[in-house]
């Protein structure tokens, strides 16, 4: 079995008022040197077989597919 | 005017624009997401609002990729009418139909209120009943409404005239403050590359009848259904 993370991100440059509202809570919460927060999404998958150049390829489709909105989001995949 | 409404898990305004459809003379049939056509004879498809799959991922990101949105995309393909409100804009973004994306409000609110729209053209399937320039009383419930491209597709969505809705001031002026989702300019609603499918966010199904609080959005059913 192949286990792998996915990252989702925000592009730089667009806008994540839910990263802004984390970043104010932190520092009013008395959290210091927090300069910029930006929210993201991670999805743990689990993968049969074992041949991970073709988890790589049925990975980046999921992405693709699904998983990120290319409009707005990166993706990064990292296979354990 | 045969219209065929697509009914997600989680939509919820799909009797209301049922009964808008119907008020406006239209044949109203629903179809649920797991089927792979329309029936024959389709005209108009519908994505009404709700919160399809409550919203899981991103925010229409399941519903456009369901069984159904292959027979949606087929149907706009030949030229069909699509009209998407709501949720059923955010839909319409995810399944690649119309370009863009629905982000969080800027605010970071639900918002649900009454809203001023200006018609930015009378002269699609969707807007021959009302004026150019017209400034029309719907409303809002949203909590991603936030209409975000890259510079390129605004510049060709406004060069195109494909923006069909803008949030305005009862005097039809683009102010910040009638702005509050924080859309790129004002956009509330716009067309496909050959204006027959719409994304909108406001609601004009919320007002087609006196009792309701107002009428201006019986203007869009009566101009589909014409």
């Amino acid at each position: 079995m192949i286990k792998a993370r996915i990252v989702v991100t925000l592009k730089t440059g667009v806008l994540d008022p839910q990263g802004k509202a984390i970043e104010s809570a932190l520092q009013s919460f008395g959290i210091q040197d927090v300069g910029s927060v930006r929210q993201g999404k991670v999805f743990d998958v689990e993968l049969a077989g074992s041949d991970t150049e073709q988890a790589e390829t049925t990975l980046k489709a999921a992405c693709e597919k699904l998983l990120a909105n290319t409009v707005i989001e990166n993706y990064a995949i990292e296979i354990a | 005017m045969r219209a065929a409404i697509v009914v997600f898990p989680g939509s919820n305004r799909d009797a209301d624009v049922a009964r808008a459809l119907t008020l406006a003379g239209a044949e109203v049939v629903k179809v649920w997401h797991a089927d792979s056509e329309l029936p024959a004879g389709t005209d108009l498809a519908v994505l009404p609002g709700g919160f399809s799959y409550g919203d899981y991922l991103r925010c229409g990101a399941i519903a456009g990729r369901a069984a159904a949105m292959d027979a949606v995309r087929a149907h706009a393909a030949r030229g069909g009418l699509v009209l998407g409100i709501c949720n059923g804009f955010q839909i319409l973004c995810e399944s690649g139909l119309l370009p863009g994306v629905l982000m969080r409000n800027i605010n970071r609110r639900f918002i649900c209120h009454r809203q001023m729209l200006r018609v930015e053209r009378a002269d699609t399937r969707f807007t021959t009943a009302y004026t150019k320039g017209q400034v029309i009383d719907v409303c809002v419930a949203h909590g991603e409404g936030n209409f975000f491209a890259d510079a390129e597709t605004v510049a060709r969505l406004e060069g195109d005239g494909r923006v069909a809705f803008r949030y305005s001031d009862a005097a039809g002026d683009l102010t910040e403050d009638a702005n509050r989702n924080g859309s790129l300019n004002s956009i509330a609603g716009i067309y496909s590359e050959k204006l027959n499918v719409l994304g909108m966010m406001p609601h004009p199904e919320n007002f087609v009848e006196d009792m309701l609080g107002g009428v201006d959005g019986r203007g869009l059913f009566q101009s589909l259904a014409a």
